[in-house]
């Protein structure tokens, strides 16, 4: 399980994390990734990096399916503080509260936070 | 225990480096076995070889480089995440048209394969950085 803790942009853990997303699809693994706190802003539409000359990886999100990876969780608590609704996202994701969300992560063999 | 550590943090900046090498050490001088230390986002600065910290502060890319040696621990930098900053093997200096390198030979440079294989293959996955 990877989890995204921080906003896309600002620091690079969003876009690292992404790659090692990639990867671990690559390696065949049972790979579920989770958006929370400004993490959550990672999945949403529309965002524009022109200005600050950033990559606008945005979309990528999208590519996660073609390498397998179907279990994408956003906490409810973290969307929902945010004014964020499901339809706010670039793809389709399970929401989950933080309680069940610890229940998933007591699951995992290994939980990498970025 | 068989442990892998996964290290997201530059030195100096976080004390996740500090932290992951002191794990590191603790753990091997327990008998457990760490079968890979590997190096992501900032983490990869640990691998410079070129660090000049005060005399009178800790050297922790020189500290890596002893324990390595010490326990022939595998120290892996992430390719992609080394090169965006500027961390190079003489190889990859060489691929690239650079006139020098600075990664320690004591790290070597490889893909995130080596994370996932590292998460497959261990007991414990660690994970340090901020």
């Amino acid at each position: 399980m990877l989890v995204n803790r921080k906003a896309p942009h600002g620091t690079i853990y969003a876009l690292e994390a992404l790659e090692v997303a990639l990867v671990a699809g690559v390696f065949d693994q049972d790979v579920s990734v989770v958006f929370t706190d400004d993490g959550v802003y990672q999945l949403t539409r529309n965002q524009d990096t022109q200005v600050i000359g950033t990559k606008n990886f945005s979309r990528s999100y999208r590519a996660l399916e073609d390498y397998g990876i179907r279990k994408l969780y956003v906490e409810q608590e973290s969307l929902q503080a945010r004014g964020l609704a499901t339809s706010d996202l670039v793809v389709l994701v399970q929401v989950v509260d933080a309680k069940r969300l610890g229940e998933l992560m007591d699951q995992q063999d290994v939980v990498l936070s970025f | 225990m068989r442990f892998a550590i996964l290290v997201n943090a530059g030195p100096y900046t976080h004390q996740a480096s500090d932290s992951a090498y002191r794990f590191t050490r603790a753990a091997l001088e327990k008998g457990h076995e760490v079968l890979r230390v590997f190096f992501y986002h900032d983490g990869v600065h640990n691998g410079s070889r070129l660090s000049v910290p005060p005399q009178d502060e800790r050297d922790l890319p020189k500290l890596w480089r002893e324990l390595a040696e010490r326990h022939c621990l595998d120290l892996v930098v992430c390719i992609s995440a080394a090169q965006r900053r500027g961390l190079l093997d003489a190889s990859e200096a060489q691929r690239h048209g650079k006139d020098a390198y600075n990664l320690s030979t004591a790290f070597r440079i490889s893909g995130l394969g080596q994370l996932i294989e590292a998460c497959i293959e261990a007991d414990r996955m660690i994970v340090f950085g901020d």
